[in-house]
C-alpha cells in the first residue's frame, strides 16, 4: 500500500490546527466555506483511506480472495497489507459509519422540531409571515434565531432593555444573517463531518466562530459602524452574564483593544468584539490557496489510495 | 407530560421544559389553576413546592397572571400569544438532545477571564458599583 493511504489520515490532524487560524484570518463568509468544504472533503477522504486500509487487508485472507475470484499468491506478491492494521481499519471505519449516522438523525430531528415549532409560533395570532422577531416577556438577556421556513428571531426583553435603539437594529441584522444565509446548515455539515472524523472537530468550532463573525460583519456594515456592532455585541454579553444593575448603563464608550496575547486565551465574544474593531478583514490568497491546495491533496490521495486498490485486485483477478 | 420516557433519577429536565409544560396545562384550561391542580395535571411525579416555584418564576417573567384564591394563588396565562408561544417553543428546543443545532444564541456565555476583559473593553462605567 503505497503512502497515498496515509495522507488523507494525516491531513485532518494539520487541518485541525489550522482551522482556528483560518478563521480569524480569513473574511468570516470565506472562511465558513472554505472549512465547511474542507471538513466535508476530509471526512469523506479519510472514511475512504480506512476503506481501502481495511478491504486491501480483507482479500488476503484466502476465503475472501477466492469469493472475489482472486488468487491469493498474486495478492500476497504484490501488496503486504497487514491483517491487524486493517481490522482497525475496519473498526474504525464503522465506529465513523455508526457516529456520523446518529449525528445526521439528531440533527435532522432537532431541525424538524425547530421548523414545526416555528409553523406552531406562525399561527399564534398576531404572527404573520412577515412577522420577522418576536419578543418574548423575560428578564433573562437572550437572543436568538429558531431556524426553519421561515426562520424567526427570538428576543427576550431583557436582552432588548439592555440595548439602545441603534444596538437593538445591530442585534436583529445579525440575527437576520443567520436566517437568511441559511448558518444552521453549516453546523450541521461541520458537526457531520466532525462525527464521523473526531479529527476534524477543531474545524466544527471554528465554523460555529466563523458564521458568528459573518452575521457580525454584515450586522456592522447594516448599521453602518463596526465599533457600534463592538459595543452591541460586548453590552449584549455582559448583560447576559452580569448584575442587573449592568443593564442600566447605556452610556459605554469602547476603550482600548485587547492585546493579540490576552486574546489568544480569550473565548469567542471577546474575540468577535476584538474582530469589529480591528480593521476589515481582507482576502488573504496565500492562507486560502494552501488550504485549498492540502485538501485536494488529501482528497487526490484518497481517491488514488482507492485506484491503486483495484489495480492490485484486477490484477490478482486475472491471475486465478 | 414528557415523563414517561425519563427513568427516576435521570438528568434532571430542563427548567424551560418544565416551565413549557405547566404553561401548556394553563393555556388548555378555562379558567385559573392553583398549584395543586396543575400537579394533578402534569403528573409525573413532581413535588408540590416544584409546581409552586415553576409558576412563580413564570408569574415574574409576565407570563401568568394570578389570582388570591382562599389560601393559595391560582393562575392563568396573559394574554400574550406570540410571547407565549415562543417561550413554549424555547421549552419544547431545550429538551433537544441536538439543542445547539437548532438556538444560534447572540451572545455566548462568558467565563470571568472574559468578562474581565470585555468590561476593560468597554471601558464600562458600571463596573465599579
Amino acid at each position: 500500500m503505497h503512502v497515498f493511504v496515509w495522507l488523507p489520515l494525516v491531513i485532518p490532524a494539520i487541518a485541525a490546527l489550522a482551522a482556528r487560524p483560518l478563521a480569524e484570518l480569513l473574511p468570516p463568509r470565506t472562511a465558513t466555506w472554505l472549512l465547511a468544504a474542507s471538513a466535508v472533503i476530509l471526512a469523506v477522504a479519510s472514511c475512504g483511506a480506512l476503506g481501502v486500509l481495511a478491504l486491501a487487508a480483507a482479500v488476503h485472507i484466502p476465503f475472501v480472495a477466492a469469493a472475489a475470484g482472486m488468487s491469493v499468491r498474486s495478492v500476497n506478491s504484490s501488496d503486504p497489507a497487514s491483517l491487524p492494521l486493517g481490522v482497525l481499519a475496519g473498526a474504525l471505519l464503522a465506529a465513523a459509519t455508526i457516529a456520523a449516522v446518529r449525528a445526521a438523525w439528531l440533527r435532522t430531528t432537532a431541525l424538524v422540531t425547530a421548523h414545526q415549532q416555528n409553523r406552531q409560533l406562525a399561527s399564534a395570532s398576531q404572527v404573520t409571515e412577515a412577522t420577522e422577531a418576536v419578543v418574548v416577556q423575560d428578564d433573562g438577556v437572550d437572543a436568538y434565531t429558531v431556524p426553519g421556513w421561515p426562520s424567526r428571531i427570538i428576543v427576550t426583553s431583557g436582552m432588548l432593555a439592555a440595548l439602545t435603539p441603534a444596538e437593538r437594529e445591530v442585534l436583529l441584522a445579525h440575527e437576520r444573517t443567520h436566517a437568511g444565509s441559511r448558518h444552521h446548515l453549516f453546523a450541521a455539515v461541520a458537526r457531520l463531518a466532525a462525527a464521523a472524523n473526531p479529527l476534524l472537530g477543531p474545524l466544527a468550532t471554528a465554523i460555529g466562530y466563523s458564521v458568528e463573525r459573518w452575521a457580525d460583519e454584515r450586522a456592522a456594515a447594516a448599521a453602518g459602524s463596526r465599533p457600534l456592532a463592538a459595543r452591541t455585541i460586548a453590552k449584549a454579553a455582559l448583560a447576559a452574564t452580569a448584575a442587573p444593575a449592568f443593564r442600566a448603563h447605556s452610556a459605554v464608550v469602547l476603550a482600548a483593544l485587547p492585546r493579540p496575547s490576552t486574546l489568544r486565551r480569550a473565548g469567542p465574544v471577546p474575540r468577535r468584539v476584538a474582530a469589529l474593531l480591528g480593521p476589515p478583514p481582507r482576502l488573504r490568497l496565500v492562507p486560502l490557496v494552501l488550504t485549498v491546495a492540502l485538501v485536494a491533496f488529501a482528497g487526490l490521495s484518497a481517491l488514488e489510495a482507492a485506484r491503486d486498490l483495484h489495480a492490485m485486485i484486477e490484477l490478482a483477478q486475472s491471475a486465478v | 407530560m414528557h415523563d414517561d420516557d425519563q427513568p427516576a433519577g435521570s438528568p434532571r429536565r430542563a427548567a424551560g421544559e418544565l416551565e413549557a409544560a405547566a404553561l401548556a396545562v394553563l393555556q388548555a384550561s378555562s379558567s385559573a389553576l392553583t398549584p395543586g391542580q396543575v400537579l394533578d395535571r402534569l403528573g409525573g411525579g413532581l413535588a408540590y413546592t416544584t409546581v409552586v416555584t415553576i409558576l412563580s418564576r413564570l408569574h415574574a417573567k409576565g407570563v401568568l397572571t394570578r389570582l388570591r384564591s382562599g389560601r393559595a394563588y391560582s393562575y392563568a396565562p396573559v394574554a400574550d400569544e406570540p410571547g407565549l408561544a415562543a417561550l413554549r417553543m424555547r421549552g419544547v428546543l431545550d429538551s433537544e438532545a441536538d439543542r445547539e443545532a437548532v438556538l444560534s444564541r447572540f451572545v455566548s456565555e462568558l467565563s470571568p477571564a472574559d468578562e474581565n476583559l470585555l468590561r476593560r473593553v468597554l471601558a464600562d462605567p458600571g463596573s465599579g458599583g
